[in-house]
């Protein structure tokens, strides 16, 4: 099989989640697309290692799945802290960061 | 030269003084003007100890000096806070100390009233310190020192009832003048040090011989710069009348007796700079011929007593001006008339602030009157300073103006005629006027506002007059006589040879009193004949109201110097606000307004951002494909 088509596969999974960070208000949703992309990039990753023969981009998805680790756990208690504030998970309404 | 180490005892005692008085406070209100008094008196026993001492040595040991620390030392330029005294300052010592104790005594009695009268002794005695260290100072820089202390100390007692506002603008004023001079006195040092490199007296005394002509002029010209804006002469002259804001005594002591006359003593000390440079020693001379008759004219149209007085000091310190730049001819007569002057004039001081004293602090001389029946000593003493001022003999202007116009007389050349004639000329306006004053004053009839019960002043106030009238009667033929002060001072000056003889003494004598007695009977004439209205007459003629304005000296120096140095300002401001500030301000607006330009990303939606950032990342993106294919 062509080892392209999971190239596509991994651009359309960034655009979905992409395209869902900008338009989604919930922030768990927000974050669940920012976990696509990050998913999308370590399949390319791994698609471009076996593209390239050698393991260099699967290491690189190893360190991408420890940031992601970390960072749905800092995300997860920032969402939290929020909703226990604001009673609300809605991104546009946490907008005090304003001019 | 002998070392002394107790010249500083002479400025340290009323020095100390000072500062017990401002720092002590409230609490030094009961005791404060007695312990002022007494330390004056201390300065003065110190001052005739060393005079004793001096007389005890023959004439070329006579000077001391005390080194007090070293006070500037950079490379090989060294100057030393020293005092020095010589013959020529123990003269001033004796003055400033003589006449400040005596007019510290009177201020007892005159400020009696007043709340603040340890603070006013207290800035006599800064004043005593600061004039002592002027006349004992080793060096341009140390006189310097002293030069503006005593400026300081005539600025807080003009303005001593600052309550006032026109006092403190008179204070405000005299300051300022001041400080032109002021500038004068430093660029001569400059000059001093940058062509002979040192600024003690004894150094530029040394260096004057191998230094430039022009230097030497461009010094001298700012010395007499100094020296007018000290000594109001003109063109610096306006702020004396003013200065008569401040309580008589300090009149009496700063405006008549000592400060007034530091320009005298500037010039007289440095001899060897003027003897070196004959247009700087002419304009000496003009500026003293000038003043000497401006200030007399000025005197002839005051109702003030005490611009009246103020206006005579003008014109005497010309005289002594003059006479200091006539060359050593005329610098042993400066001083003689300085000396004399500071007794009779200080004297009509008191005796007009005992006339206030006497009148609720009336000073318009057209509301006295027949006051010589109530206040007998002031009459006498008064009257003594006015006969001594006249110069006629026995009294001690008598020998010394005599002496400054005989010099002026036999200074040679054409000069020496002009000159002479001037200083005849002011001899009679000096009649005229002062005769006005004591008639307005003395004589005549009441005419007194209501309510005013004149009455003699306490002891306290008639003692010091009276010491000064003696003074006023005895000093002149003391100096004079056996040419005792001539040959006192004459090892501090080079004097060529003896002098031609334009006229004889006598001849100057006798043209003298005839111009005084013309003088004096054109005074009586005027004013004994008829009535003096108590509101001054104003239909006079264009001549008198001239005059009433001081010959238009403010109204010049408002118009030539005030308004275009406000102009100068004014624009100056504007330039600065333009330029400067202006280029400033468009900096700091042109990031505000880009920051509120761009403030509008701000919006505080998350998701706004992730599509900006999602647009960035896609521009760069699409912008590095573009460049690689």
């Amino acid at each position: 099989m062509d080892a392209s088509n999971y190239l596509y596969i991994s651009a359309l999974l960034f655009t979905i989640g992409a395209v869902g960070v900008v338009v989604r208000r919930n922030a768990i949703v927000v974050f669940m697309c920012i976990e696509l992309m990050l998913n999308a990039a370590n399949l390319s990753f791994v698609t471009f290692s076996r593209i390239n023969g050698n393991l260099d981009g699967q290491v690189m998805a190893f360190f991408t799945m420890v940031v992601a680790a970390c960072e749905v756990v800092v995300g997860l208690a920032i969402i939290v802290a929020i909703y226990r504030s604001r009673r609300s998970a809605s991104v546009d309404d946490a907008s005090l960061l304003k001019r | 030269m002998g070392i002394s180490t107790s010249l500083v005892y002479l400025i340290g005692l009323p020095l100390a003084g000072a500062v017990i008085l401002l720092l002590g406070g409230r609490r030094t209100d009961k005791w404060g003007h007695l312990l002022a008094t007494a330390l004056s008196g201390s300065s003065f026993a110190v001052g005739v100890y060393h005079l004793i001492e001096m007389v005890n040595r023959p004439a070329e040991m006579r000077p001391t000096s005390q080194k007090l620390f070293e006070w500037i030392s950079v490379g090989s330029f060294n100057v030393d806070a020293g005092l020095l005294l010589d013959q020529l300052s123990i003269c001033f010592v004796l003055l400033i100390t003589g006449v400040g104790t005596l007019i510290h005594i009177y201020s007892i009695a005159y400020m009696s009233e007043d709340r603040d009268r340890r603070r006013f002794f207290a800035y006599l005695n800064l004043f005593i310190a600061a004039m002592l260290l002027l006349v004992l100072g080793d060096s341009y820089l140390s006189l310097y020192v002293g030069w503006e202390g005593v400026g300081l100390a005539s600025y807080l007692l003009i303005g001593f009832w600052n309550q006032k506002p026109a006092y403190a603008t008179a204070s405000k004023k005299a300051f300022v003048m001041n400080r032109v001079g002021d500038m004068g006195l430093s660029l001569a040092i400059m000059i001093a040090f940058a062509t002979m490199g040192t600024v003690s007296f004894s150094g530029v005394a040394e260096q004057a011989h191998h230094t430039s002509e022009a230097a030497l002029t461009a010094m001298g010209v700012m010395l007499l710069v100094a020296a007018a804006g000290k000594s109001a002469q003109f063109p610096l002259q306006a702020w004396l009348g003013d200065a008569m804001a401040g309580p008589t005594p300090v009149s009496a002591l700063i405006h008549a007796a000592t400060m007034v006359t530091a320009g005298v003593y500037l010039i007289t000390r440095s001899n060897f700079v003027f003897d070196a440079a004959p247009i700087a020693q002419l304009l000496v001379v003009i500026v003293g011929a000038i003043t000497l008759i401006f200030g007399a004219l000025i005197g002839t149209a005051k109702d003030d007593i005490k611009k009246a007085l103020a206006a005579s000091t003008m014109s005497q310190i010309g005289y002594m001006i003059l006479a200091t730049g006539l060359g050593p001819i005329g610098y042993a007569f400066a001083i003689m008339h300085l000396i004399t002057h500071g007794f009779f004039k200080a004297g009509m001081f008191l005796g007009a602030g005992s006339v206030m004293h006497g009148m609720n602090d009336e000073v318009n001389m057209r509301k006295y009157g027949a006051l010589r029946h109530f206040m007998p000593i002031t009459f006498i003493t008064f009257g003594i300073g006015y006969l001594a001022i006249l110069g006629v003999p026995p009294f001690a202007g008598f020998y010394s103006k005599d002496m400054i116009i005989e010099s002026a007389f036999n200074s040679g050349g054409t000069q020496a005629i002009i000159l002479g004639c001037l200083t005849l000329i002011g001899a009679a306006i000096t009649a005229f006027y002062m005769t006005r004053v004591m008639i307005l004053t003395f004589a005549g009839t009441k005419r007194w506002d209501e309510g005013v019960e004149p009455h003699e002043s306490p002891w306290l106030m008639w003692l010091p007059m009276a010491v000064l009238a003696v003074g006023s009667v005895t000093s002149g033929y003391l100096l004079y006589h056996d040419k005792a002060l001539y040959k006192w001072l004459s090892p501090l000056f080079e004097d060529h040879g003896e002098h031609e003889e334009l006229l004889k003494p006598i001849v100057v004598s006798a043209l003298a009193l005839t111009m005084v007695a013309i003088g004096v009977s054109i005074a009586v004439y005027k004013y004994m004949r008829e009535n003096v209205e108590s509101i001054a007459p104003t239909d006079v003629s264009l001549i008198t109201k001239f005059v009433r304005k001081d010959l238009m000296q403010d109204q010049f120096n408002e118009k030539f110097f005030m308004r275009p140095g406000q102009l100068l300002t004014k624009g100056l401001v504007k330039t600065e606000d333009v330029v400067v500030d202006g280029s400033v301000r468009a900096v700091a607006r042109m990031a505000i307004g880009s920051g509120s330009g761009l403030r509008g990303l701000q919006n505080g939606f998350v998701r706004s951002y992730a599509a900006l950032i999602l647009i960035g990342a896609l521009s760069l993106i699409a912008a590095i494909w573009v460049v690689v294919s």
